[in-house]
């Protein structure tokens, strides 16, 4: 399924008209047509939802979880026993981030997150999944070895590092929370925000120090 | 059902090739088929174990040759004609031939907002205390159901604990086929590796689930 999107790339991105429709344009367009002559769907309602998954809600609200955290040791704890209320304190509820657990990396512990059953993700901290989250390379292979996954990723943890793999395979939606950094002492919480990855909340990726 | 979804240990799938700078959606389609999607949901006719479950039920060949958006718009299609919204005629013709069933609700744009921020949550209260406690030794079971379930197949019959008990969920097994909420404690069970994939494997690695109690049993 990555591979489709990645061979597909070029020409979605220059044919994003409607004079050339391919399959699926012309599939969900019908859709859309057919619901919309039948009082079923509000097209604006497309928009805003498009708008607010493509503007609004993204990993920027995971990445202030996380700097908070790092910064707030109280804040951390709630975080710890209760992620939902800890989470929904910063304004961030909602679908697929109804439950949410909170789980942090230590020196002797990385934490990866899949959904080997479909693509169940924390949409309220970190937005739309990427497309390898939801195709059968990742999903199928972080169960069973993911260290080759991470290196991948440009990862390489090493050996007596454990890892534990969370799949999502409930409601409960999982954040990874990663390590703090040395060297960040001196940085706020917003300037410790801009370093926390998507990736680092998702378990594919650490949080580097600033060079 | 041991269907094209349960993709846990599977192999020949090939590297995961993340994309740098990745955008969110790849198409303009993709777009709308994600605000189709979420907009039919709200109907209320489906729920979300039988929207998963219509997605599994793809052909397996069909799953693995689609993308994500393409999956979630073939089941949707399969949904809205099982449910009376929209027959294959319709989709044939590109347009309405007439009124089918009733939605309970129509999601209109100045409601997406607080629909969006509420969500689906599907915590419920269970009158019984819980069956496992945080530590206990319990083992998967084993089945094989023709309907849908959450516990994957590289975790059935297998040794694992309870690392922590979570509330009541809605019962997918049931609630996808209109059977009830049925709802159980949730237990996030965790399991070395070694003991799902065997003598060999990685000796650092844990790989956690989380079961509903009818997936248990005490060892």
């Amino acid at each position: 399924m990555a591979h489709k999107h990645h061979t597909h790339h070029g020409h979605h991105t220059h044919d994003g008209h409607d004079n050339h429709l391919d399959p699926m344009a012309a599939r969900v367009k019908a859709l859309e047509t057919i619901l919309t002559e039948k009082g079923l769907i509000d097209p604006a309602a497309i928009d805003v939802i498009v708008d607010t998954y493509e503007n609004k809600v993204g990993p920027k609200n995971g990445a202030k979880v996380v700097a908070k955290a790092w910064t707030d040791p109280e804040f951390a704890d709630w975080l710890k026993k209760d992620a939902t209320a800890a989470i929904a304190s910063l304004g961030f509820t909602g679908r697929q981030g109804e439950h949410m657990q909170a789980v942090f990396n230590t020196p002797g512990q990385h934490n990866l997150v899949v959904c080997t059953l479909c693509s169940c993700y924390p949409w309220t901290v970190l937005g739309l999944p990427p497309v390898w989250y939801k195709a059968p390379p990742y999903r199928s292979r972080a169960v069973i070895d993911p260290r080759s996954v991470l290196e991948e990723f440009g990862l390489s943890l090493s050996p007596e590092i454990h890892i534990r793999v969370w799949d999502s395979t409930a409601e409960l939606r999982y954040l990874v929370v990663p390590m703090r950094p040395e060297g960040t002492e001196g940085l706020s919480e917003e300037q410790l925000a801009e370093l926390v990855s998507r990736d680092s909340m998702i378990g594919t990726a650490i949080v580097e120090r600033p060079r | 059902m041991n269907g094209p979804q349960d993709l846990g240990g599977q192999m020949g799938f090939g590297p995961v090739a993340p994309e740098r700078n990745e955008p969110y959606f790849h198409a303009d389609w993709e777009k709308r088929a994600l605000g189709v999607t979420l907009s039919c949901g709200a109907f209320g006719a489906w729920n979300i174990d039988e929207s998963r479950h219509m997605r599994e039920s793809l052909h397996p060949a069909d799953y693995y040759a689609s993308s994500y958006y393409e999956i979630w718009i073939k089941a949707l299609e399969r949904l809205l004609e099982r449910h009376g919204f929209v027959s294959g005629v319709e989709r044939e013709a590109g347009h309405s031939l007439g009124k089918g069933a009733e939605p309970k609700r129509v999601l209109k744009a100045a409601d997406v907002a607080v629909v969006l921020a509420k969500g689906g949550p599907c915590d419920r209260r269970v009158a019984a205390a819980p069956k496992f406690k945080a530590g206990d030794t319990v083992r998967t079971k084993v089945f094989n159901p023709q309907g849908h379930t959450r516990l994957p197949r590289y975790a059935r019959g297998k040794i694992g604990r309870i690392d922590a008990v979570r509330e009541g969920y809605v019962f997918p097994d049931t609630n996808a086929h209109h059977r009830g909420e049925q709802q159980q404690w949730v237990y996030t069970v965790v399991f070395d590796g070694p003991e799902i994939w065997g003598a060999g494997s990685d000796p650092t690695l844990t790989v956690s689930i989380d079961a509903w109690e009818s997936y248990l049993e005490g060892v």
